[in-house]
Protein backbone atom coordinates (compact mmCIF):
# COMPACT_ATOMS: atom_id res chain seq x y z
CA UNK A 1 0.00 0.00 0.00
CA UNK A 2 1.20 3.48 -0.84
CA UNK A 3 1.41 5.94 2.01
CA UNK A 4 -1.32 8.51 2.26
CA UNK A 5 -0.46 11.48 0.06
CA UNK A 6 -1.74 14.93 0.89
CA UNK A 7 -3.47 16.42 -2.14
CA UNK A 8 -3.93 20.18 -2.33
CA UNK A 9 -5.70 22.27 -4.92
CA UNK A 10 -4.02 25.63 -5.47
CA UNK A 11 -6.36 28.02 -7.22
CA UNK A 12 -6.65 31.68 -8.07
CA UNK A 13 -10.24 32.84 -8.03
CA UNK A 14 -11.25 36.22 -9.31
CA UNK A 15 -9.78 38.60 -11.78
CA UNK A 16 -6.34 39.66 -10.65
CA UNK A 17 -3.54 38.21 -12.73
CA UNK A 18 -0.80 37.92 -10.15
CA UNK A 19 0.02 34.27 -9.73
CA UNK A 20 3.59 34.46 -8.46
CA UNK A 21 2.49 33.85 -4.87
CA UNK A 22 0.31 30.88 -5.82
CA UNK A 23 3.19 29.36 -7.77
CA UNK A 24 5.67 29.84 -4.92
CA UNK A 25 3.27 28.14 -2.51
CA UNK A 26 2.57 25.34 -5.01
CA UNK A 27 6.27 24.74 -5.35
CA UNK A 28 6.80 24.75 -1.57
CA UNK A 29 4.01 22.23 -1.03
CA UNK A 30 5.47 20.02 -3.74
CA UNK A 31 8.87 20.18 -2.09
CA UNK A 32 7.17 19.12 1.14
CA UNK A 33 6.04 15.95 -0.63
CA UNK A 34 2.46 16.94 -1.36
CA UNK A 35 0.60 16.52 -4.62
CA UNK A 36 -0.47 19.95 -5.79
CA UNK A 37 -3.14 20.38 -8.41
CA UNK A 38 -2.63 23.79 -9.95
CA UNK A 39 -5.55 25.32 -11.82
CA UNK A 40 -4.21 28.58 -13.16
CA UNK A 41 -5.68 32.06 -13.23
CA UNK A 42 -9.19 33.45 -13.16
CA UNK A 43 -11.15 30.55 -11.79
CA UNK A 44 -14.75 30.94 -10.74
CA UNK A 45 -15.81 29.54 -7.36
CA UNK A 46 -17.79 26.90 -9.29
CA UNK A 47 -14.70 25.81 -11.22
CA UNK A 48 -12.69 25.57 -8.01
CA UNK A 49 -15.31 23.52 -6.19
CA UNK A 50 -15.68 21.21 -9.18
CA UNK A 51 -11.92 20.68 -9.40
CA UNK A 52 -11.76 20.00 -5.65
CA UNK A 53 -14.45 17.38 -6.06
CA UNK A 54 -12.89 15.65 -9.07
CA UNK A 55 -9.45 15.62 -7.49
CA UNK A 56 -10.64 14.50 -4.03
CA UNK A 57 -8.27 16.94 -2.37
CA UNK A 58 -7.59 17.28 1.34
CA UNK A 59 -7.10 21.03 1.19
CA UNK A 60 -7.72 24.01 -1.07
CA UNK A 61 -5.35 26.99 -1.16
CA UNK A 62 -6.80 30.19 -2.56
CA UNK A 63 -4.70 33.14 -3.63
CA UNK A 64 -6.60 36.40 -3.79
CA UNK A 65 -5.02 39.81 -4.29
CA UNK A 66 -8.00 41.63 -5.70
CA UNK A 67 -9.77 42.43 -2.46
CA UNK A 68 -12.71 40.24 -3.38
CA UNK A 69 -11.99 37.65 -0.69
CA UNK A 70 -15.07 38.48 1.38
CA UNK A 71 -17.23 37.49 -1.58
CA UNK A 72 -15.19 34.65 -3.08
CA UNK A 73 -14.12 32.74 0.04
CA UNK A 74 -17.62 32.19 1.51
CA UNK A 75 -18.98 31.23 -1.91
CA UNK A 76 -16.29 28.56 -2.31
CA UNK A 77 -16.89 27.23 1.23
CA UNK A 78 -20.60 27.07 0.48
CA UNK A 79 -20.05 25.11 -2.74
CA UNK A 80 -17.64 22.68 -1.09
CA UNK A 81 -20.22 22.02 1.63
CA UNK A 82 -22.97 21.56 -0.94
CA UNK A 83 -20.82 18.95 -2.67
CA UNK A 84 -20.34 17.02 0.55
CA UNK A 85 -16.74 18.16 0.94
CA UNK A 86 -17.02 19.95 4.28
CA UNK A 87 -13.96 17.98 5.39
CA UNK A 88 -11.75 19.88 2.93
CA UNK A 89 -9.63 22.54 4.68
CA UNK A 90 -9.51 25.92 2.95
CA UNK A 91 -6.51 28.23 3.22
CA UNK A 92 -6.26 31.77 1.99
CA UNK A 93 -3.26 33.76 0.86
CA UNK A 94 -2.76 37.20 -0.61
CA UNK A 95 -3.68 40.66 0.52
CA UNK A 96 -6.17 40.19 3.33
CA UNK A 97 -6.73 43.12 5.73
CA UNK A 98 -6.36 42.19 9.39
CA UNK A 99 -9.89 43.27 10.21
CA UNK A 100 -11.32 40.64 7.84
CA UNK A 101 -9.40 37.77 9.39
CA UNK A 102 -11.70 36.98 12.35
CA UNK A 103 -14.76 36.91 10.13
CA UNK A 104 -13.06 34.67 7.55
CA UNK A 105 -12.03 32.26 10.29
CA UNK A 106 -15.60 32.17 11.58
CA UNK A 107 -16.79 31.33 8.08
CA UNK A 108 -14.51 28.30 8.14
CA UNK A 109 -11.23 29.37 6.56
CA UNK A 110 -8.53 27.33 8.33
CA UNK A 111 -5.49 29.54 7.75
CA UNK A 112 -4.80 32.99 6.32
CA UNK A 113 -1.36 34.02 5.09
CA UNK A 114 -0.30 37.49 4.09
CA UNK A 115 2.90 38.71 2.48
CA UNK A 116 6.04 37.63 4.28
CA UNK A 117 4.65 34.36 5.62
CA UNK A 118 7.32 31.69 5.48
CA UNK A 119 6.46 28.74 3.30
CA UNK A 120 7.54 26.41 6.13
CA UNK A 121 4.73 27.78 8.27
CA UNK A 122 2.21 27.19 5.49
CA UNK A 123 3.43 23.64 4.92
CA UNK A 124 3.39 22.82 8.62
CA UNK A 125 -0.09 24.21 9.18
CA UNK A 126 -1.62 22.53 6.15
CA UNK A 127 -0.10 19.23 7.14
CA UNK A 128 -1.31 19.56 10.73
CA UNK A 129 -4.83 20.54 9.70
CA UNK A 130 -5.18 17.75 7.17
CA UNK A 131 -3.69 14.97 9.24
CA UNK A 132 -5.75 15.77 12.36
CA UNK A 133 -8.86 14.73 10.55
CA UNK A 134 -8.00 12.32 7.73
CA UNK A 135 -10.18 12.69 4.68
CA UNK A 136 -12.82 9.98 4.42
CA UNK B 1 -17.21 0.60 0.74
CA UNK B 2 -20.22 -1.10 -0.79
CA UNK B 3 -22.08 2.16 -0.23
CA UNK B 4 -19.49 4.05 -2.24
CA UNK B 5 -19.72 1.47 -5.02
CA UNK B 6 -23.50 1.75 -5.12
CA UNK B 7 -23.31 5.53 -5.08
CA UNK B 8 -20.78 5.44 -7.93
CA UNK B 9 -22.97 3.18 -10.02
CA UNK B 10 -25.84 5.59 -9.37
CA UNK B 11 -23.74 8.42 -10.78
CA UNK B 12 -22.52 10.14 -7.59
CA UNK B 13 -19.42 12.13 -8.53
CA UNK B 14 -18.07 12.48 -4.99
CA UNK B 15 -18.25 8.71 -4.55
CA UNK B 16 -16.42 8.31 -7.85
CA UNK B 17 -13.73 10.73 -6.73
CA UNK B 18 -13.25 9.05 -3.36
CA UNK B 19 -13.07 5.60 -4.92
CA UNK B 20 -10.43 6.87 -7.33
CA UNK B 21 -8.35 7.93 -4.33
CA UNK B 22 -8.75 4.56 -2.62
CA UNK B 23 -7.85 2.74 -5.78
CA UNK B 24 -4.88 5.00 -6.50
CA UNK B 25 -3.56 4.47 -2.99
CA UNK B 26 -3.99 0.73 -3.33
CA UNK B 27 -5.97 0.42 -0.11
CA UNK B 28 -7.87 -2.67 0.91
CA UNK B 29 -11.10 -0.72 0.44
CA UNK B 30 -10.03 0.24 -3.03
CA UNK B 31 -9.28 -3.33 -3.85
CA UNK B 32 -12.65 -4.64 -2.69
CA UNK B 33 -14.35 -1.88 -4.64
CA UNK B 34 -12.50 -2.95 -7.78
CA UNK B 35 -13.66 -6.51 -7.21
CA UNK B 36 -17.25 -5.32 -7.14
CA UNK B 37 -16.84 -2.93 -10.05
CA UNK B 38 -15.00 -5.23 -12.42
CA UNK B 39 -18.18 -6.84 -13.77
CA UNK B 40 -19.33 -3.39 -14.90
CA UNK B 41 -16.18 -2.69 -16.95
CA UNK B 42 -15.29 -3.40 -20.55
CA UNK B 43 -17.49 -0.81 -22.26
CA UNK B 44 -15.33 2.29 -22.44
CA UNK B 45 -13.10 3.20 -25.37
CA UNK B 46 -9.67 3.79 -23.80
CA UNK B 47 -7.60 6.35 -25.68
CA UNK B 48 -3.98 7.00 -24.68
CA UNK B 49 -2.33 10.32 -25.51
CA UNK B 50 1.43 10.46 -25.20
CA UNK B 51 4.37 12.46 -26.46
CA UNK B 52 7.26 14.58 -25.26
CA UNK B 53 6.69 17.38 -22.75
CA UNK B 54 5.52 20.57 -24.41
CA UNK B 55 4.03 19.15 -27.61
CA UNK B 56 0.56 20.15 -26.46
CA UNK B 57 -1.03 16.97 -25.13
CA UNK B 58 -3.20 18.68 -22.52
CA UNK B 59 -4.51 21.24 -25.00
CA UNK B 60 -5.22 18.46 -27.46
CA UNK B 61 -7.08 16.39 -24.86
CA UNK B 62 -9.05 19.49 -23.95
CA UNK B 63 -10.06 20.07 -27.58
CA UNK B 64 -10.88 16.43 -28.20
CA UNK B 65 -13.10 16.30 -25.13
CA UNK B 66 -14.86 19.50 -26.22
CA UNK B 67 -15.38 18.07 -29.68
CA UNK B 68 -16.81 14.78 -28.44
CA UNK B 69 -19.12 16.62 -26.06
CA UNK B 70 -20.35 18.93 -28.80
CA UNK B 71 -20.84 16.36 -31.53
CA UNK B 72 -21.95 13.29 -29.61
CA UNK B 73 -23.56 12.47 -26.32
CA UNK B 74 -20.54 10.51 -25.19
CA UNK B 75 -19.28 11.15 -21.68
CA UNK B 76 -15.57 11.70 -21.19
CA UNK B 77 -13.20 10.87 -18.36
CA UNK B 78 -9.67 12.23 -18.43
CA UNK B 79 -6.72 10.89 -16.45
CA UNK B 80 -3.80 13.32 -16.67
CA UNK B 81 -0.51 11.97 -15.37
CA UNK B 82 2.35 14.27 -14.39
CA UNK B 83 5.68 13.23 -12.89
CA UNK B 84 6.38 12.96 -9.19
CA UNK B 85 9.63 14.52 -7.97
CA UNK B 86 12.00 11.65 -7.26
CA UNK B 87 13.56 13.67 -4.43
CA UNK B 88 10.61 14.88 -2.40
CA UNK B 89 7.80 12.64 -3.55
CA UNK B 90 5.72 15.73 -4.26
CA UNK B 91 4.25 16.83 -7.56
CA UNK B 92 2.70 19.82 -9.23
CA UNK B 93 -0.09 18.63 -11.47
CA UNK B 94 -0.85 21.37 -13.96
CA UNK B 95 -2.81 19.76 -16.75
CA UNK B 96 -6.06 21.32 -15.60
CA UNK B 97 -4.70 24.73 -16.57
CA UNK B 98 -5.20 23.75 -20.21
CA UNK B 99 -8.55 22.11 -19.63
CA UNK B 100 -10.46 24.99 -18.12
CA UNK B 101 -13.14 25.18 -20.79
CA UNK B 102 -14.35 21.73 -19.81
CA UNK B 103 -15.45 23.04 -16.41
CA UNK B 104 -19.14 22.99 -15.67
CA UNK B 105 -19.93 20.03 -17.92
CA UNK B 106 -21.28 17.11 -15.91
CA UNK B 107 -20.39 14.80 -18.79
CA UNK B 108 -16.68 15.34 -18.20
CA UNK B 109 -14.58 14.26 -15.25
CA UNK B 110 -10.90 15.19 -15.03
CA UNK B 111 -8.55 13.56 -12.59
CA UNK B 112 -4.90 14.51 -12.20
CA UNK B 113 -2.50 11.84 -11.13
CA UNK B 114 1.10 11.93 -9.98
CA UNK B 115 3.35 9.18 -11.30
CA UNK B 116 4.59 8.47 -7.75
CA UNK B 117 7.66 6.77 -9.11
CA UNK B 118 7.03 3.23 -7.98
CA UNK B 119 8.37 0.87 -10.61
CA UNK B 120 5.51 -0.56 -12.58
CA UNK B 121 3.11 0.91 -10.07
CA UNK B 122 2.07 3.74 -12.33
CA UNK B 123 0.63 1.52 -14.98
CA UNK B 124 -1.05 -0.53 -12.30
CA UNK B 125 -2.72 2.40 -10.56
CA UNK B 126 -3.70 3.93 -13.89
CA UNK B 127 -5.27 0.71 -15.01
CA UNK B 128 -7.23 0.49 -11.76
CA UNK B 129 -8.44 4.08 -12.14
CA UNK B 130 -9.46 3.40 -15.72
CA UNK B 131 -11.57 0.52 -14.45
CA UNK B 132 -13.35 2.81 -12.01
CA UNK B 133 -14.20 5.28 -14.79
CA UNK B 134 -15.24 2.45 -17.07
CA UNK B 135 -17.57 1.05 -14.40
CA UNK B 136 -18.94 4.53 -13.75
CA UNK B 137 -20.18 4.48 -17.33
CA UNK B 138 -17.88 6.91 -19.10
CA UNK B 139 -17.88 6.23 -22.84
CA UNK B 140 -14.37 7.45 -23.58
CA UNK B 141 -11.44 7.50 -21.16
CA UNK B 142 -8.56 9.73 -22.30
CA UNK B 143 -5.27 8.89 -20.60
CA UNK B 144 -2.62 11.59 -20.94
CA UNK B 145 0.96 10.80 -19.99
CA UNK B 146 4.30 12.54 -20.17
CA UNK B 147 6.55 11.06 -22.81
CA UNK B 148 9.34 9.51 -20.82
CA UNK B 149 10.08 6.06 -22.07
CA UNK B 150 8.97 2.72 -20.78
CA UNK B 151 6.12 4.08 -18.68
CA UNK B 152 4.55 5.29 -21.91
CA UNK B 153 4.70 1.88 -23.46
CA UNK B 154 3.08 0.40 -20.36
CA UNK B 155 0.29 2.89 -20.42
CA UNK B 156 -0.17 2.66 -24.16
CA UNK B 157 -0.73 -1.01 -23.59
CA UNK B 158 -3.74 -0.09 -21.48
CA UNK B 159 -5.38 1.78 -24.28
CA UNK B 160 -7.38 0.58 -27.26
CA UNK B 161 -6.18 3.52 -29.30
CA UNK B 162 -2.88 5.30 -28.72
CA UNK B 163 -2.15 8.79 -30.02
CA UNK B 164 1.50 9.78 -30.20
CA UNK B 165 1.81 13.54 -30.36
CA UNK B 166 4.77 15.29 -31.96
CA UNK B 167 5.38 18.90 -32.89
CA UNK B 168 7.59 20.63 -35.45
CA UNK B 169 11.07 21.28 -34.16
CA UNK B 170 11.04 18.57 -31.50
CA UNK B 171 13.97 16.66 -32.96
CA UNK B 172 15.42 15.38 -36.19
CA UNK B 173 14.34 12.31 -38.09
CA UNK B 174 16.72 10.06 -36.17
CA UNK B 175 14.63 10.76 -33.07
CA UNK B 176 11.61 9.57 -34.95
CA UNK B 177 13.27 6.30 -35.86
CA UNK B 178 15.03 5.47 -32.65
CA UNK B 179 12.23 6.26 -30.29
CA UNK B 180 10.29 3.07 -29.79
CA UNK B 181 7.46 5.24 -28.70
CA UNK B 182 6.42 5.89 -32.26
CA UNK B 183 5.83 2.22 -32.79
CA UNK B 184 3.04 2.20 -30.27
CA UNK B 185 1.12 4.84 -32.23
CA UNK B 186 -2.23 3.99 -33.72
CA UNK B 187 -2.58 7.61 -34.74
CA UNK B 188 0.27 10.08 -35.14
CA UNK B 189 -0.54 13.68 -34.37
CA UNK B 190 1.57 16.64 -35.41
CA UNK B 191 0.37 19.40 -33.15
CA UNK B 192 1.34 23.07 -33.48
CA UNK B 193 1.01 22.55 -37.23
CA UNK B 194 1.23 26.29 -37.78
CA UNK B 195 4.87 26.22 -36.68
CA UNK B 196 7.76 26.28 -39.15
CA UNK B 197 9.29 22.90 -39.80
CA UNK B 198 5.98 21.10 -40.26
CA UNK B 199 7.08 19.63 -43.58
CA UNK B 200 10.25 18.16 -42.07
CA UNK B 201 8.42 16.58 -39.18
CA UNK B 202 5.77 15.18 -41.47
CA UNK B 203 8.35 13.82 -43.89
CA UNK B 204 10.25 12.16 -41.07
CA UNK B 205 7.13 10.51 -39.64
CA UNK B 206 5.89 9.44 -43.04
CA UNK B 207 9.27 8.01 -43.90
CA UNK B 208 9.25 6.04 -40.70
CA UNK B 209 5.80 4.67 -41.44
CA UNK B 210 6.85 3.63 -44.93
CA UNK B 211 9.87 1.80 -43.62
CA UNK B 212 7.73 -0.13 -41.20
CA UNK B 213 6.22 -3.25 -42.63
CA UNK B 214 2.51 -3.09 -42.01
CA UNK B 215 1.60 -5.96 -39.76
CA UNK B 216 -1.20 -6.57 -37.38
CA UNK B 217 0.27 -5.61 -34.07
CA UNK B 218 -0.92 -6.86 -30.76
CA UNK B 219 1.04 -6.30 -27.60
CA UNK B 220 2.12 -9.31 -25.73
CA UNK B 221 2.67 -9.13 -22.05
CA UNK B 222 6.43 -9.38 -22.30
CA UNK B 223 6.50 -6.29 -24.42
CA UNK B 224 6.92 -7.76 -27.86
CA UNK B 225 4.52 -7.47 -30.69
CA UNK B 226 2.77 -10.59 -31.68
CA UNK B 227 2.22 -10.84 -35.38
CA UNK B 228 -1.25 -12.20 -35.40
CA UNK B 229 -2.40 -14.40 -38.25
CA UNK B 230 -5.19 -12.63 -40.02
CA UNK B 231 -8.59 -14.16 -39.43
CA UNK B 232 -8.59 -15.98 -42.74
CA UNK B 233 -5.03 -16.84 -43.65
CA UNK B 234 -5.43 -16.96 -47.40
CA UNK B 235 -6.40 -13.31 -47.81
CA UNK B 236 -2.97 -11.91 -47.35
CA UNK B 237 -3.90 -8.38 -48.19
CA UNK B 238 -3.01 -5.25 -46.33
CA UNK B 239 -6.51 -3.84 -46.65
CA UNK B 240 -7.30 -5.44 -43.29
CA UNK B 241 -4.40 -3.71 -41.62
CA UNK B 242 -4.43 -0.40 -39.83
CA UNK B 243 -1.88 2.06 -41.15
CA UNK B 244 -1.43 4.84 -38.57
CA UNK B 245 -2.71 8.06 -40.10
CA UNK B 246 -0.86 11.33 -39.56
CA UNK B 247 -3.18 14.07 -38.33
CA UNK B 248 -2.16 17.71 -38.23
CA UNK B 249 -3.67 19.84 -35.51
CA UNK B 250 -3.40 23.24 -33.87
CA UNK B 251 -4.77 22.52 -30.42
CA UNK B 252 -4.90 26.15 -29.36
CA UNK B 253 -7.51 27.05 -32.01
CA UNK B 254 -9.05 23.65 -32.71
CA UNK B 255 -7.75 23.19 -36.26
CA UNK B 256 -7.72 19.54 -37.28
CA UNK B 257 -9.60 18.34 -34.20
CA UNK B 258 -12.72 17.09 -36.07
CA UNK B 259 -10.46 15.04 -38.36
CA UNK B 260 -8.55 13.65 -35.39
CA UNK B 261 -11.76 12.74 -33.57
CA UNK B 262 -12.96 11.02 -36.72
CA UNK B 263 -9.70 9.02 -36.92
CA UNK B 264 -10.20 7.87 -33.34
CA UNK B 265 -13.70 6.74 -34.21
CA UNK B 266 -12.44 4.94 -37.31
CA UNK B 267 -9.78 3.17 -35.26
CA UNK B 268 -12.42 1.96 -32.82
CA UNK B 269 -14.49 0.60 -35.73
CA UNK B 270 -11.41 -1.02 -37.18
CA UNK B 271 -10.62 -2.72 -33.87
CA UNK B 272 -14.13 -4.08 -33.69
CA UNK B 273 -14.39 -5.27 -37.28
CA UNK B 274 -10.93 -6.85 -37.35
CA UNK B 275 -11.29 -8.61 -34.02
CA UNK B 276 -8.35 -6.69 -32.59
CA UNK B 277 -10.52 -5.22 -29.87
CA UNK B 278 -10.87 -8.52 -28.09
CA UNK B 279 -7.22 -9.38 -28.72
CA UNK B 280 -6.18 -6.13 -27.13
CA UNK B 281 -8.53 -6.68 -24.23
CA UNK B 282 -6.97 -10.06 -23.72
CA UNK B 283 -3.40 -8.82 -23.77
CA UNK B 284 -4.31 -5.91 -21.53
CA UNK B 285 -5.87 -8.12 -18.91
CA UNK B 286 -3.01 -10.58 -19.24
CA UNK B 287 -0.52 -7.78 -18.55
CA UNK B 288 -2.54 -6.75 -15.56
CA UNK B 289 -2.76 -10.27 -14.19
CA UNK B 290 0.99 -10.69 -14.56
CA UNK B 291 1.68 -7.41 -12.81
CA UNK B 292 -0.61 -8.36 -9.95
CA UNK B 293 1.03 -11.74 -9.56
CA UNK B 294 4.43 -10.07 -9.47
CA UNK B 295 3.31 -7.50 -6.90
CA UNK B 296 1.65 -10.07 -4.73
CA UNK B 297 4.60 -12.46 -4.76
CA UNK B 298 7.06 -9.66 -4.10
CA UNK B 299 5.01 -8.38 -1.18
CA UNK B 300 4.59 -11.87 0.24
CA UNK B 301 8.28 -12.53 0.00
CA UNK B 302 9.29 -9.18 1.46
CA UNK B 303 6.85 -9.44 4.33
CA UNK B 304 8.46 -12.70 5.46
CA UNK B 305 11.96 -11.37 5.05
CA UNK B 306 13.36 -9.60 8.11
CA UNK B 307 14.60 -6.10 7.30
CA UNK B 308 18.00 -6.89 8.86
CA UNK B 309 18.53 -9.87 6.59
CA UNK B 310 17.83 -7.70 3.58
CA UNK B 311 20.21 -5.03 4.84
CA UNK B 312 22.95 -7.58 5.55
CA UNK B 313 22.75 -8.94 2.03
CA UNK B 314 22.73 -5.41 0.62
CA UNK B 315 25.92 -4.63 2.53
CA UNK B 316 27.55 -7.74 1.09
CA UNK B 317 26.61 -6.58 -2.40
CA UNK B 318 28.07 -3.16 -1.68
CA UNK B 319 31.31 -4.79 -0.57
CA UNK B 320 31.34 -6.84 -3.77
CA UNK B 321 31.17 -10.10 -1.82
CA UNK B 322 28.03 -11.07 -3.63
CA UNK B 323 26.73 -10.19 -7.04
CA UNK B 324 23.12 -9.03 -7.11
CA UNK B 325 22.11 -12.34 -8.65
CA UNK B 326 23.86 -14.32 -5.93
CA UNK B 327 22.19 -12.10 -3.40
CA UNK B 328 18.78 -12.94 -4.79
CA UNK B 329 19.58 -16.64 -4.67
CA UNK B 330 20.81 -16.31 -1.11
CA UNK B 331 17.60 -14.61 -0.08
CA UNK B 332 15.33 -16.96 -2.00
CA UNK B 333 16.98 -20.02 -0.53
CA UNK B 334 16.77 -18.65 2.96
CA UNK B 335 20.55 -18.88 3.38
CA UNK B 336 20.73 -15.36 4.66
CA UNK B 337 19.95 -16.34 8.23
Amino acid sequence: MTEKKIRVLVAKPGLDGHDRGAKVVARALRDAGMEVIYTGLRQTPEMIAEAALQEDVDAVGLSILSGAHMALAPRILELLNANGQSNVKVFLGGIIPDEDVPQLKTMGITGIYGPGTSTEDIVREIRAAVLVEPAA
Amino acid sequence: MTNLVEALLAGDRLALSRLLTQVENGTQDGRSALNELFQHTGNAHLVGVTGAPGVGKSSLVNQLALHFRKHSNKTIAIIAVDPTSPFTGGAVLGDRVRMRNLAGDAGVFIRSMASRGTLGGLAHATSAMVQVFDAAGFDIVLIETVGAGQAEVDIARLAHTTLVVDAPGMGDDIQAIKAGILEIADILVINKADRPGLENTERALRGMLEMAHPVKRIFQHHGKFEIAESASDEQDNTAQLWIPPIQKTIATDGTGIPELAESIGRHASYLESSGDWSLRERSRLETELDALIQDTLTNQFRSKLPEEAYDRVLVRILERELSPWEAVETLMNGRHT
